[in-house]
This record gives structure tokens, C-alpha cells and sequence, in this order.
């Protein structure tokens, strides 16, 4: 019999995996167990087309549920790992099932962070947002006229605050620093942004200190500020990000640090136990960096089925991100970790513009808002690590696809 | 509904029946059709469900908007006067028939 290959998540870097072995026609058996009652489905929708309820569910699975049958893959989807044993090179379930592997993944992901009890984070009217479940359960508050308080100006909170103003609700959005988008992006990506939200009549406060969240007959009333000012609402969404999900394999001895290291295979520190998408981090251009992100799931998955298959390769992807809010499209190229210096481009129409990362005269990422041409050949000239001066990119008459090519 | 088809370089076929409004990235990735992923969604980010269109066929997919026009400089295998991103085109009874080319990088 082949030698079982075991799959801990069941989420997108899981999903793509288990397509690319598949597709290559590797013998060894594998069996996929998510903690989730369902197969492996898209996250980027959940927080848009799905909470606005425009996107049916099963339009979400990134393939059909009969297809794992079809393929002959075990799944376990709605089953919890207990421990993994690593000297006997098995996993035990909660339900005390053992499986033997000889190779495993680790797709085990991130998980929102939640507000403390203490704070009222877990009084009822109160969501984060990361899994399908956690949507299903939001969403029927998700009302017209309604106030909805989000905590946290990351891409989670703003998505969320686009699509509830166009379901018709009220929405403040508190962040505690300075400005929205503070630890991902640039002031003037913050600053369009900001403006996008503003015009859209969501209210906006930064450098916004909470004390508490308040109740009223057992539910989430508003949120108590540290100046004594109290804002009310029917709903709170924490979006205060996410911590990788290391704690199986933590209790296995492998090492982690916000994440499980893996080299450029995606191997952790156990040579048959290998980590792919938000649980992992890896080392780029000299940091040691943890994404979440679709692509990073997708290509490291990808990866992973490769090499298993004996292919020599290294993981070397150019990170790339997109976010939707109202009828405007972010697309991000590249890593700005490190950056020193911004430049903007504006774009050929009013609502748009673009900002490009230098890291002293290297550029390394760019932002792009209604841009598409300043994503995709920003990407390119990325990828080919091409470094056009600033004041070439800053000039609108540059023609970004002759500096790609 | 429509009954689409995808032709592999190797001469390799597969049909499926695809319900009108699904658009023909999603019924692909259903269909395990090879080279299509579909990274993004479909919100117009990764050029990774790119196919040729087959002549007869081109004008029947709709037209082509600017995003999809400059994502289609971003595909694995260069660009043709044919070639589209699966996302964007939406099954229709009108697309009864279709046959779309995968191009392998």
C-alpha cells in the first residue's frame, strides 16, 4: 500500500495541495481532516459577496464535495486533532482514532483574535469574522438601520464596514493607532482609504482608546471610550487580527515562533512534517515573514505537492493581496516589510492612484487602487526585480508596461 | 444551462454541463479542469484561469473590459487576439456548445 500522506486543515493551502498531488498522479493515499463540517472553501468572499448575500454558499467550496470521493481521498471534515506522536509517525483525533502518516501537512491556519471576556468580548452581538460558521451566525443581525461597531481598521473591518453600508447599516470604525491600515500599509494608502469609508458615511475614529464594551439585558449595548464617552450599537465585529494556529504542533515539540518555521520546502524542523499557508513563516529577502493570504496557501500548498513528488524546487512567490470595498479594487504586488520610502502615481482617473515601495532604491511593492495596470506590471517589474527610479514611476506619462517588459 | 468543453494541447477533452450565471472558472475548478485555478476568485487578481477561445465562438463570450484587458498581460502563457479570463465569461444558453483551449505553461 502507498505511503499516507496526512493533511491537518482543511482550508486553501490544504485544498491546493491536495488538487496539485492529484493532478500529478502520486500513488500515495491521502486523507484530509479539517476542523470544519465542510470541504475547503474560499475566504475572501465571506467578508463581501457572501455576508452581502450575493454569493450563494455552495459557490464558495473550492470543489464540489463528491469530487474528494471521486479522487479517492479520505476527508474528515468536522474532526479535531488531539496530539501528533512523531516518533510513531501517527495522529491521534479527538474521537481517539490513530492515523499513521508518512509524510504530514500542516494546514492549520490562523484564528481571529478575540476581544478578552474581561473587555465584554464574548457578550452576545459580539463577531469576529474568519470562518463560514461565523458569517452564517452574523449575518441575520446584518440589518438596515442597525448600528454596527467595528473594532480594528485592518482589511477584515474594512471590508466588513463596505458591505454592511451597503446592506444600509450605521458603522463606526474604532482603531486604536494612529491610522487605519497602520501596520500593512503607507499613510496615503491609509489616507485614500480613509477618504473611501468617509464618503461612503462610515465614521472613522483613530488613535480611538475603548475602555470596555457596555450590555443591556445580556447583549452588546456599545462600547465605553477611556475619555467617558459612550458610543452605542447592536452589533460589535472585532477585527484586531489573527494568530497562527500552532498550538498542535506546539504540543508535538516542533519549534514555532508566530508560526511554524519552515525552510524553502516548507519542511519544519521535522523532516516529514512539513507547514503550508497562515500557520507557516519563511524567510524573505533576508525577514522571516508569516502571510495570510490566499496566495500564499495556494503556492505553498502547491509547493509542498510538488516536492513530495520529488520535484527540486524552492518557495520564491512574489506575495500578492487584493481586497474589494464598495467599487473600489486594492490590489497589492510584492512585500513592503523594510520599506523607506513612498512614491504615488496617480492613476488615469479621479479614484485612482497608486503608491510604490522603496526599500532605499529598491522597489518592493506597490499598492494599487483602481489601478490594475499599476498592479499587474508593478508585479512584473516586481518579479523580474527591476528597480525603476521613483521619479520614473511618479511620472504619469512613464509607460509602466514598457518598463515591465 | 450550456454544455461547455475544454481542449487540452495534448487532444484530451472535457465536457461538462454548466448552469446558467456559474461563470466558466468556477465550472472548470468543479470539472477538474487542469491549468485552471482560479487564485482569486474571480475578482480579477491572479490571470490564472486563462483560456483561448475557440474563433467561432469569441464574439458569443462578451466583450472584454479594461481590468480583464490588462490582466491578461499577467498570464503564465502570452496572450492571443483569442484568449480571455474564464472568470468573465458568464454560462448562458446562448454558449450551448462553446469550446474553450487550455493553454499548459
Amino acid at each position: 500500500m502507498a505511503r499516507p500522506i496526512v493533511v491537518l486543515g482543511a482550508g486553501q493551502a490544504a485544498a491546493s495541495f491536495v488538487s496539485r498531488h492529484i493532478r500529478l498522479g502520486s500513488e500515495a493515499n491521502l486523507h484530509l481532516i479539517g476542523e470544519e463540517p465542510v470541504p475547503p472553501y474560499q475566504r475572501p468572499p465571506l467578508s463581501k459577496n457572501y455576508l452581502l448575500g450575493v454569493l450563494e454558499r455552495d459557490r464558495l467550496f473550492i470543489r464540489p464535495p463528491q469530487w474528494y470521493v471521486e479522487h479517492g481521498i479520505t476527508t474528515d471534515f468536522g474532526s479535531r486533532v488531539e496530539s501528533i506522536d512523531r516518533d510513531t509517525k501517527q495522529i491521534r483525533t479527538q474521537n481517539g482514532d490513530i492515523i499513521a502518516y508518512h509524510k504530514l501537512l500542516l494546514c492549520t491556519g490562523s484564528s481571529a483574535r478575540k476581544l478578552p471576556a474581561s473587555l465584554g468580548g464574548d457578550l452576545p452581538g459580539v463577531y469576529t469574522l474568519r470562518n463560514l460558521a461565523d458569517v452564517d451566525t452574523m449575518a441575520p443581525g446584518f440589518q438596515a438601520g442597525r448600528k454596527l461597531l467595528i473594532l480594528g481598521g485592518g482589511y477584515i473591518g474594512l471590508e466588513a464596514a463596505a458591505s454592511a453600508r451597503k446592506l444600509g447599516l450605521n458603522v463606526t470604525l474604532l482603531e486604536m493607532a494612529e491610522r487605519i491600515l497602520q501596520r500593512v500599509a503607507a499613510p496615503e494608502t491609509s489616507d485614500f482609504i480613509r477618504n473611501l469609508h468617509q464618503s461612503n458615511g462610515v465614521e472613522i475614529r483613530e488613535s480611538a482608546g475603548m475602555k470596555q464594551l457596555c450590555q443591556s439585558g445580556g447583549r452588546v449595548s456599545g462600547a465605553e471610550m477611556e475619555d467617558g464617552e459612550e458610543i452605542s450599537a447592536d452589533l460589535v465585529l472585532v477585527g484586531i487580527g489573527a494568530s497562527a494556529n500552532t498550538k498542535i504542533a506546539e504540543q508535538a515539540g516542533l519549534d514555532c515562533d508566530n508560526g511554524i518555521p519552515v525552510n524553502n520546502i516548507c519542511q519544519t524542523s521535522d523532516p516529514d512534517i512539513y507547514a503550508a499557508g497562515d500557520c507557516s513563516s519563511f524567510i524573505r529577502d533576508g525577514h522571516r515573514v508569516r502571510l495570510e493570504s490566499v496566495q500564499n496557501a495556494v503556492d505553498q500548498g502547491d509547493l509542498v505537492a510538488q516536492v513530495l513528488s520529488g520535484a527540486d524546487l524552492q518557495y520564491d512567490a512574489l506575495p500578492w493581496f487584493w481586497s474589494d470595498q464598495y467599487d473600489c479594487k486594492l490590489q497589492i504586488a510584492g512585500l513592503n516589510t523594510g520599506y523607506t520610502n513612498t512614491v504615488v502615481r496617480p492613476g488615469a482617473t479621479h479614484n485612482s492612484q497608486s503608491i510604490w515601495y522603496y526599500a532605499d532604491d529598491r522597489l518592493i511593492a506597490v499598492d494599487a487602487m483602481n489601478d490594475t495596470r499599476a498592479y499587474a506590471f508593478g508585479r512584473k517589474i516586481i518579479a523580474a526585480d527591476k528597480h525603476p527610479l521613483p521619479e520614473e514611476i511618479a511620472d504619469p506619462n512613464t509607460d509602466l508596461k514598457a518598463l515591465a517588459n | 444551462m450550456a454544455n461547455i468543453t475544454w481542449k487540452m494541447e495534448d487532444g484530451s477533452e472535457i465536457s461538462a454541463d454548466v448552469n446558467d450565471g456559474l461563470n466558466l472558472m468556477e465550472a472548470a475548478t468543479a470539472n477538474n479542469v487542469p491549468h485552471i485555478e482560479g487564485e482569486c476568485g474571480g475578482c480579477l487578481s491572479c490571470a490564472t484561469c486563462h483560456v483561448f477561445v475557440d474563433p467561432d465562438w469569441f464574439t458569443k463570450t462578451g466583450e472584454i473590459d479594461d481590468i480583464e484587458d490588462t490582466m491578461l498581460e499577467m498570464t503564465d502563457v502570452e496572450r492571443r487576439d483569442n484568449s480571455r479570463l474564464s472568470c468573465q465569461i458568464t454560462a448562458s444558453p446562448e454558449l450551448e456548445g462553446l469550446v474553450l483551449h487550455v493553454p499548459e505553461p
